[in-house]
């Protein structure tokens, strides 16, 4: 799993039918403080995340079908949580940008 | 998943029997901006993408999932076209001013 924000709303019309009816978000990857790297991704999401939240995203097929609960897919982008707060090394990141 | 554009077809007639009649195409990963990131792939194709289009792909074993019979060798497949992106800014500003 890596820690994101999500960017922004993806609209597409014509997609595969496993992302019919799905909340496509963009996610940035972002560092433990907070800075984003410039990698976009496309994910599902499950966890009603909005724009500018900090989330948390897996990236790995099964992961995906089993959150999704249905069979593999070709979908492997998955935000499962919204991230209050980030630790490490007696640094602390909030999940707002500031 | 990820982002990229199309920048060409590529074919090929013969092919593994999984792929008859399938679309194959050029993709180059870029940033909301269009800018080019990384390496150019092939990418099979169920949306009838064309070239100029802004498309998400997924890569990986999941990329064989896109047809009906999975047992297929992509490692790469386009899953969606992009309409367009909310909430950033997706063209740069050398592009804007060329217009």
């Amino acid at each position: 799993m890596r820690l994101g924000r999500v960017v922004g709303n993806v609209i597409a019309t014509v997609k595969h039918p496993s992302l019919h009816a799905q909340r496509l978000l963009l996610v940035e990857d972002e560092n433990a403080e907070g800075e984003l790297s410039g990698k976009l991704r496309l994910a599902l999401d499950v966890v009603d995340a909005g724009e500018g939240d900090r989330v948390l995203v897996v990236d790995e097929g099964n992961a995906a079908a089993q959150v999704l609960a249905r069979g593999r897919g070709p979908v492997r982008t998955v935000i499962v949580g919204v991230v209050d707060e980030v630790e490490s090394e007696g640094s602390a990141s909030r999940a707002a940008r500031s | 998943m990820e982002y990229g554009e199309v920048i060409g077809t590529v074919v090929a007639t013969r092919k593994v029997p999984a792929w008859s009649g399938e679309r194959l195409l050029r993709v180059q990963p870029t940033d909301a901006q269009g800018v080019p990131i990384g390496r150019k792939l092939v990418a099979l194709d169920i949306t009838s993408a064309a070239p100029g289009q802004r498309v998400f792909f997924v890569r990986g074993r999941e990329a064989a999932h896109v047809l009906a019979d999975v047992f297929n060798p992509a490692d790469a497949a386009i899953v969606a076209q992009v309409d367009r992106l909310e909430g950033v800014v997706t063209e740069s500003p050398g592009k804007a001013a060329r217009r």
